[in-house]
């Protein structure tokens, strides 16, 4: 990175201490292609050492990186400050509907707790001994999987999302939007279980369609099709007795 | 498997509704384009079964999507219990029936009650 010049330096609120805690002002310089990420991680080295939060590809890949920035949620690795600088003001804050441990840093054992509860584990059908399955990507139940299946577990939908807010037992986008993978993985067995842990309370139908996970997503998916996928698949599991009344 | 089931009755009842939705809507345009009067209508719809089966299957569909609806809206904006939700469901849905069926009742058999 090089500086910019004649840049004023950028002003920077974060987040500090638990839910019970403020904002801190810090002042960092702007550079060129400077993203968010690099922001708190100047703050870290060069302002306060005990500023903690949470990275490690730095690509876009691992989605350990999630925050609030200016009021949404975002992936902050590939958050240009250009993009989301409000006249040269950011607010970094954790992300939301999640426990706070400090500062920038969540709980996340909740988000995937609701990963398994939604089904969200392959249940294999064949050993290692059987031939290796043959899928073809232009299968329907393939296409639809395709679509869902590069969610990086960042959790930015499941802060998006107003149900997950207003609903502690749903299970949220991100499980839903795996799941929805899986019941369009030929090759899994665990189909029936799984449309039953989506039939129930908190599951797909908690889902209002607001689409904020959609509009939210940093990989562009759409868990809100994918929901509504799972709705029609268990709605029609429903009515034809295949899960449980 | 209660959420399915009200998940499937809920949008059952809005499918209904729809089309009864502008059926109703249709009548009223006829009803007011025409200049019909209150014995005009009451007239028409006097005795009528199949006025009766209109506006009674979309009383009954109300009442059970509105309920239902009012359900996931106490759990999620009042923090209801499953139970207490359940209950502002029952009492809701029951109280739009009864409202729903007797203006049916009032316009099919008026003079009954």
């Amino acid at each position: 990175m090089t500086a910019s010049s004649g840049t004023d330096p950028l002003e920077v609120l974060v987040w500090r201490g638990k839910s019970d805690g403020r904002y801190q002002r810090f002042e960092v310089p702007r550079r060129d292609n400077q993203t968010v990420l690099d922001v708190v991680t100047f703050i870290q080295r060069e302002c306060d050492p005990t500023v903690s939060y949470r990275f490690a590809c730095r690509v876009g890949m691992c989605g350990s990186c999630g925050m609030t920035v200016n009021g949404r949620p975002r992936w902050t690795c590939r958050t240009h400050v250009s993009t989301v600088a409000d006249d040269n003001q950011l607010q970094i804050g954790p992300l939301a509907n999640l426990p706070l441990i400090k500062d920038l840093v969540v709980d996340m054992t909740r988000f995937f707790e609701k990963w398994q509860a939604a089904g969200g584990t392959f249940v294999p059908t064949k050993s290692r001994h059987d031939e290796i399955a043959m899928l073809r990507p232009s299968e329907p139940a393939r296409v639809s999987a395709d679509a869902a299946v590069e969610c990086i577990n960042c959790g930015v939908c499941f802060a998006a999302c107003d149900t997950v807010r207003w609903n502690e037992d749903y299970l949220g986008p991100a499980a839903l939007n795996r799941s929805w993978t899986l019941v369009n993985d030929t090759r899994d067995g665990g189909q029936a279980g799984r449309l039953q842990a989506l039939a129930a309370h908190g599951g797909c139908t908690a889902c209002h369609s607001h689409q904020s996970c959609a509009e939210h997503c940093p990989k562009g998916l759409n868990p809100t099709r994918s929901i509504a996928g799972l709705k029609r698949r268990t709605m029609a599991a429903y009515l034809k007795g295949e899960i449980s009344r | 498997m209660k959420a399915a089931r009200l998940y499937v009755a809920q949008r059952l009842t809005a499918a209904l509704m729809a089309p009864l939705v502008i059926g109703h809507l249709a009548v009223m345009f006829y009803a007011t384009s025409n200049g019909l009067s209150a014995a005009d209508i009451l007239g028409r719809t006097s005795g009528s079964v199949g006025w009766a089966l209109f506006y009674g299957v979309f009383a009954v569909a109300v009442a059970v999507h509105a309920a239902i609806g009012l359900r996931a809206i106490s759990i999620e904006w009042a923090g209801a219990s499953e139970q207490a939700a359940d209950g502002l469901m029952l009492i809701s849905g029951s109280v739009l029936a009864l409202l729903g069926l007797r203006a049916v009742a009032a316009v099919v058999f008026p003079g009954a009650l």
